[in-house]
């Protein structure tokens, strides 16, 4: 891992992607990005004893997001064609399966979307989301796969589970 | 710890939830991830809801990945460097003057009179402590010799040194878990007696101070003209014991009245590191006086 001492300007093109995908725009995503640059170094003296600095950092926004929708700071907005610019264009083919996208994703509960971006922003492993969160795995698992379900119905409208429970199994915890 | 799901005995444990996300997600071992896409041929609706898992994941990263290779914004980059958050904001171009301003406002203290009466009025009730508090601040915390009397590796004779001045038992809090080694402290002058200084000091090298006083407040209070204040309840505090914030340029403090003490929290941190330290301060504190 990079030497934070000096520079967190590394973890910041990711900083955003992720604050992106969860604040869904530009502007509230760039505070995020910015609250929790501000916060890390305000604790600079803990670094020596952080043994996962990304874990620690999308931890320190994870609280921040946290706060600001308790707060009603972050107005969770569902994006239309008429949004302009909430990201880079995409390739014209898949415009409208990608927006469908963003807007599916706004409608997942927080906690799903967080872990559900973690994952596939940041392929980070199940055991380091719980350590970014603050949550057991299995909690890391029953909203991945909430999650999951959920942008399904969603994007496919398709049910939750076929076959029922047979093979909703409990998760390992 | 890299693999979220314990490997279950091979072949006849059936395929959990949690595997089938751990295939998709590829942190399955190798072998499992074998056993697993077995299982899945047989079953093609658990194949295609993995198969759309997967494909969402894709349109996620197609979806935002190009943020990556956005320009960042020029307030982002400074932050992102050390002192940035602190001492970049436009707000504090006048950081510098500070001292000064304040340095003014004791020479006028000295020329109290009558004619304070209004700003007297004005002032919010023991907001005076706290601009003692922040002038005691400014004045010694930019000291690269001589901060302290007594250094942190002298805690004791510090300790009670302050203790027998003060006629009080004194402590040192403790702040290292929130990244505050402690420097020492001083004796200094306070509206009617003795106050001590505990100086901290974070990685980044600023300075944190802690301003107490078991003086009686005086009638003749001292009006702190300018200090803009706002009652704050500390999360973990006593019925009657309120924080109360306030700033002044890029000198933040937050104070708080217990029993005969009186104690000041002074900082160029923000209301948030500053609410996070009282806490701890008063939690400490009050821990060892009952």
């Amino acid at each position: 891992m990079r030497e934070p001492d000096d520079d967190l300007s590394p973890w910041v093109p990711r900083l955003r992607r992720y604050a992106r995908a969860l604040a869904g725009n530009r502007d509230d995503a760039d505070d995020l990005v910015q609250d929790t640059l501000e916060r890390a170094w305000s604790r600079a003296g803990l670094w020596r004893n952080v043994a996962d600095m990304r874990a620690w950092l999308f931890g320190i926004m994870h609280n921040l997001h946290v706060d600001a929708l308790r707060r009603g700071r972050l107005a969770v907005v569902a994006l239309d064609d008429d949004t302009p610019d909430a990201v880079a264009p995409p390739p014209q083919a898949s415009r409208a399966a990608v927006l469908d996208l963003q807007s599916a994703l706004e409608r997942l509960a927080p906690e799903q979307r967080e872990v559900l971006l973690l994952v596939a922003l940041e392929d980070m492993a199940y055991a380091d989301i719980a350590r970014t969160l603050g949550i057991p795995l299995g909690t890391v698992m029953s909203r991945l796969s909430r999650g999951r379900e959920r942008l399904r119905l969603l994007l496919d409208g398709a049910p939750s589970v076929p076959g029922g429970d047979a093979v909703r199994l409990k998760v390992v915890k | 710890m890299t693999s979220a799901v314990p490997p279950p005995p091979p072949s006849t444990v059936p395929v959990t939830e949690a595997e089938l996300h751990a295939y998709a997600d590829r942190q399955l071992t190798p072998e499992r991830a074998a056993e697993v896409a077995a299982w899945l041929a047989h079953r093609p609706d658990e194949a295609a809801r993995v198969h759309a898992w997967e494909e969402h994941r894709r349109e996620l990263r197609s979806l935002f990945d190009p943020v990556l290779d956005e320009a960042v914004p020029p307030a982002l980059q400074r932050r992102a460097r050390r002192r940035a958050s602190w001492f970049d904001r436009p707000a504090l171009a006048a950081a510098a003057a500070l001292p000064l301003v304040l340095a003014a406002g004791v020479g006028g203290w000295a020329l109290r009179g009558a004619h304070d009466a209004p700003l007297l009025a004005a002032a919010p009730r023991g907001s005076d402590f706290a601009a003692r508090a922040a002038v005691a601040h400014t004045v010694y915390a930019p000291e690269v010799k001589r901060p302290v009397e007594v250094d942190g590796a002298h805690e004791d004779q510090l300790v009670a040194w302050l203790s027998k001045r003060m006629g009080a038992t004194m402590k040192a809090p403790h702040l290292q878990a929130l990244g505050y080694a402690l420097e020492g402290g001083r004796l200094l002058p306070g509206e009617r007696g003795p106050v001590a200084q505990f100086m901290y000091r974070d990685e980044a090298g600023h300075r944190l101070t802690l301003y107490v006083s078991n003086e009686k407040p005086g009638t003749s209070s001292l009006a702190a003209n300018g200090l803009a204040t706002a009652d704050v309840r500390g999360g973990d505090a006593r019925a009657d014991t309120a924080f109360r914030f306030a700033s002044e340029g890029p000198v933040n403090v937050f104070w708080w009245v217990d029993g005969p003490f009186r104690y000041a929290i002074t900082a160029p941190a923000d209301r948030a590191a500053l609410t996070q330290v009282s806490a701890e301060v008063y939690r400490q504190l009050a821990a060892t006086q009952p």
